[in-house]
């Protein structure tokens, strides 16, 4: 099975939309419900980094039997330094963002914990790859 | 377990929206301004105190399935705010009490 949602940079209000979408989704399909919510919040925390950071990005997911694969692609400045940026608390954040509690640099640490694998690959100037995936049968 | 109901009657909370939920049993609380650390910390059916007014918190309060918000200082939530709720059926409420006081009574109605 595959979804694929458009995120808009700068545009809060639509922010969530796939993670809701697909919450929707698994539920029906009976998918664990604590998988459900580890997927849910990963995907949001991603999504709203195209939203605060990007330009504009693509969300893909496939669903098999056996897992659950997120891929989103953005235009947009890119990350310098991943490692970095994966630290708690590291957040380039513009002041508007922050004052709407984003901001805090926790999304990519909270990416971390609940996939079970991620891989993000990024170039300046040109945007960044996020995958993740979520294992099924555990 | 308290409902959210009997919650917001000893506090004497301010129902904006949602009030469908009101029934949903509470679980404990959390109490943070910050979208990401909520989203780490909080724990289904928790109560969320804060200050912030806008329609990502309610995006948050269904994806962590929170019992309910709660706006401190007579903040007013922003109308798209308060249309997610019911639509939600996560109640939102206003109190005029600062976030440290509404957190210790909260604090001290739930574990009793
Ligand atoms: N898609 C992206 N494009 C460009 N930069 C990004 C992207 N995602 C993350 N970053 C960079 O990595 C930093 C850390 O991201 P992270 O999600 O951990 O925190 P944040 O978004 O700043 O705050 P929070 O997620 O707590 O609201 C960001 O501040 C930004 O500099
Ligand atoms: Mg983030």
């Amino acid at each position: 099975m595959e979804f694929e949602f458009i995120v808009e940079g700068g545009n809060f209000i639509k922010a969530g939309t796939a993670s809701s979408q697909l919450k929707k989704i698994l539920k029906q399909l009976n998918v664990d419900p604590k998988v459900v919510k580890r997927v849910v919040v990963a995907l949001y925390e991603a999504e709203v980094n195209i939203v605060a950071h990007a330009y504009s990005g693509v969300v893909q997911i496939t669903i098999s039997t056996e897992s659950i694969n997120i891929r989103l692609v953005d235009e947009g400045p890119g990350i310098p330094d991943i490692n970095l940026a994966m630290q708690t608390g590291y957040s380039t954040a513009s002041s508007e963002v922050r004052e709407m509690g984003f901001g805090a640099g926790m999304g990519l640490p909270n990416m971390k914990n609940n996939s079970d694998v991620l891989n993000i690959t990024s170039e300046v100037g040109k945007g960044t790859i996020v995958e993740m995936s979520f294992f099924l049968n555990q | 377990m308290m409902t959210i109901k009997e919650l917001s009657e000893k506090l004497n909370l301010k129902l904006s929206g949602g009030a469908e939920g009101l029934t949903n049993e509470i679980t404990g609380g959390y109490t943070s301004d910050l979208l990401s650390d909520v989203i780490g910390h909080a724990e289904q059916g928790n109560v969320w105190i804060t200050l912030q007014t806008h329609k990502n918190v309610m995006a948050i309060a269904s994806l962590k399935e929170l019992a309910c918000v709660i706006i401190v200082n007579d903040l007013e939530p922003s109308e798209d705010m308060i249309s997610q709720s019911n639509e939600e059926n996560i109640p939102v409420f206003v109190t005029s009490e600062s976030t440290f006081e509404i957190t210790g009574k909260i604090y001290n109605l739930i574990n009793k």
